[in-house]
């Protein structure tokens, strides 16, 4: 089992490899579709201070004469009771959700994973138990409120909001490498790598975990947009980021207090929250079809 | 029958080891908190000594492992303590806004069945056809929006613009509610033959409840679409139609079936997520329940409160999974009781 290093014959199989998935999830419109919207989005986003109309309505900004306008040639999306363009603010909001989703991945996914292999790889000993059935307790409440419940004993902030739901949400890895990897244990190569005497380390990373990419990168693609939404949900009701900065999640629920007349100002970043969730889950259904991970 | 009973003692026996852990889990989360509880539920200008005593009552200066003790004995007897913030009993509370919440978790859970299979099963009989599409157009929509963004459009809609549906709290005002006997108005209304009533308070659900609904039942009607989907191509069916069996009689007898069954499997997550999103729903609809206490509690640090709100909860949802297990297993003898549900 020793290490080899990369020959041309084999650099030119996973090209082939990465070229052949690439004609498999192009050739689905939709999943196209949530690409280029996604990669639209990360412009947008990325780019904020430079192609946002006005960059300082992001921030501490007052403006009265133009509070409350209607969508216009001016403010396309309208402005908000402080006169700050709700448009400058959509940019700058979706710049906090993307930072959220990727920060909890980053979080949750090595955490899950590595606890699911650890368990699966040792079914039957304590140390399955005790891991699958902490994994059972934080499962057994409905994701949005152990995040609220974490959220609301801390200080809100977009920080602690990022921590909430990931304590909410790091079991979901753990069971699904979790069942992976159990089922894995027993199969041949995984049989034959401990007959050579390889090192567990490189059982549960090399051997396992590489059959478990599929599905994570699957679930991670979609859980993505989820993310963004309880996150959304956490700052409607105030748990996240806190004024002043720009969050859709926040914005709406400050739009929702001048319904029906003033519709613009919760109405778009609504309509902004829906697309990207909309986009990802384009996206990673694509994803999932492609790597040939099962339904459900 | 005796294997149905044994599966029950032993998801029972499960749920309260969850529970246990559960109970725990929130009271170490629920402890964690900086700042003192004390002092929070006092205000700043109370004096040091009241403070103290307070914290002596509550036995916030012992261990961590002897204050759960204390809380444990008296959740087991009922008691989970005063709220903080409005000095009732946090039991009393929960049974007075339990209901209430109960009520529209049930329609919720109602609406997102059966529109969900229907919708699912239309779009699944007609694949690849222009109602299949729209189907799948709206349930995509309808998972990709959150509930909270659901209940603002629809306060919008039809408050302001169509103004035909109330979006306030339970009852219009003025309307005398029936005698509480479950507590829930619909059923008291039945049951005490209000029948005005009864309409009313379905009025004032509607709108809460599919807000709720929308996004799970959109889950639902894609899991079932694609079940069928994969159904129909299975030999069995085909052998039906070679012996001639009418479709319809293909569709409902043989077909549905089995095609439900991981929409019900995954029906217990959908309902996980009503759950949680009541929290917001219940607070824009101004709806008088359990979630809406829960998140005012949230908001204002009530300790108690929150513990006791999110066991309930956990509880209702424990409930609901074992509910789920035992459809599935009536759905599918293959699954057989005595196996754990295969993780998602």
């Amino acid at each position: 089992m020793q290490k080899k290093s990369l020959t041309q014959e084999e650099l030119s199989r996973r090209w082939e490899n990465i070229r052949r998935n690439w004609y498999k999830f192009s050739r689905n419109p939709l999943s196209i579709t949530g690409l280029v919207m996604i990669c639209i989005i990360l412009f947008f986003t990325i780019f904020a201070p430079f192609v946002s109309p006005y960059p300082e309505s992001a921030g501490k900004f007052i403006n009265f004469y133009e509070a409350s306008q209607p969508p216009s040639l001016n403010h396309l999306c309208g402005t908000d009771a402080f006169g700050r363009d709700i448009l400058t603010r959509i940019f700058f909001g979706c710049r906090y959700s993307l930072i959220m989703g990727v920060t909890v991945l980053l979080l949750i996914v090595p955490v899950g994973v590595v606890l699911g292999l650890i368990a699966g790889y040792h079914r039957g000993s304590w140390l399955e138990i005790v891991i699958m059935r902490i994994t059972d307790i934080f499962i057994a409440v409905p994701p949005l409120i152990l995040a609220l419940a974490v959220c609301s004993v801390l200080t809100p902030s977009i920080f602690n909001a990022m921590l909430a739901i990931s304590i909410a949400w790091w079991p979901w890895y753990t069971r699904l490498v979790y069942g992976i990897a159990s089922s894995l244990k027993e199969e041949f190569f995984v049989k034959s790598a401990e007959v050579t005497g390889a090192n567990k380390m490189y059982i549960l990373f090399r051997e396992i975990l590489l059959n478990c990419i599929s599905p994570i990168l699957t679930k991670m693609s979609l859980d993505m947009g989820w993310i963004i939404l309880i996150g959304s949900s956490l700052s409607f009701v105030g748990l996240g980021a806190q004024p002043p900065t720009p969050d859709l999640g926040s914005m709406v629920a400050d739009g929702s207090k001048y319904l029906p007349d003033q519709w613009w100002i919760s109405v778009f970043p609504a309509f902004a929250i829906m697309l990207i969730v909309l986009s990802f889950n384009l996206f990673g259904d694509g994803i999932r079809d492609t790597l040939g991970v099962e339904r459900g | 029958m005796g294997r149905t009973i044994k599966f029950i003692a032993k998801r029972l026996a499960f749920s309260v080891f969850v529970l246990v852990g559960l109970s725990i889990l929130i009271f170490v989360i629920a402890r964690v908190m900086p700042g003192n509880p004390a002092r929070m539920a006092l205000g700043a200008r109370a004096p040091e000594w009241v403070v103290e005593r307070l914290r002596e009552e509550m036995h916030l200066n012992e261990p961590l492992y002897v204050q759960y003790y204390y809380w444990a004995k008296g959740a087991l007897h009922g008691n989970f303590g005063i709220s903080l913030v409005t000095r009732r009993s946090v039991a009393n509370d929960i049974k007075a806004f339990f209901p209430a919440s109960l009520e529209l978790a049930l329609y919720a859970g109602i609406f997102m069945g059966i529109i969900g299979i229907v919708l699912g099963t239309i779009s699944g009989w007609y694949a690849n056809t222009w109602v299949d599409n729209l189907v799948r157009i709206i349930s995509y929509m309808g998972i990709v929006t959150p509930s909270f963004v659901f209940a603002i459009f629809f306060v919008l809609i039809f408050s302001y613009v169509l103004e035909i549906l109330p979006t306030i709290g339970r009852l219009t005002p003025g309307v005398v509610p029936p005698p509480s006997v479950t507590g829930v108005i619909t059923f008291d209304a039945l049951i005490t033959g209000r029948f005005d009533v009864f309409f009313d308070a379905l009025k004032h659900l509607l709108l809460p409840a599919i807000s709720l609904a929308m996004g799970p039942l959109s889950q639902e009607a894609r899991i079932t679409r694609a079940s069928l989907v994969d159904n129909v191509q299975k030999d069995y069916i085909a052998s039906e139609r070679s012996c001639g069996i009418p479709e319809r009689t293909i569709m409902f007898k043989y077909l549905l079936k089995p095609s439900l069954i991981p929409t019900i499997t995954i029906y217990g997550l959908d309902f996980a997520s009503i759950l949680g999103n009541a929290f917001l729903v219940e607070l824009i609809f101004n709806w008088p329940g359990l979630s809406r206490y829960g998140m005012n509690a949230m908001l204002q640090k009530d300790l108690n409160a929150i513990t006791a709100v999110v066991l309930v909860l956990g509880l209702v949802f424990i409930i609901a999974n074992i509910v789920v297990d035992l459809t599935v297993g009536y759905l599918d003898p293959r699954i057989g009781l005595g196996t754990e549900r295969s993780s998602e």
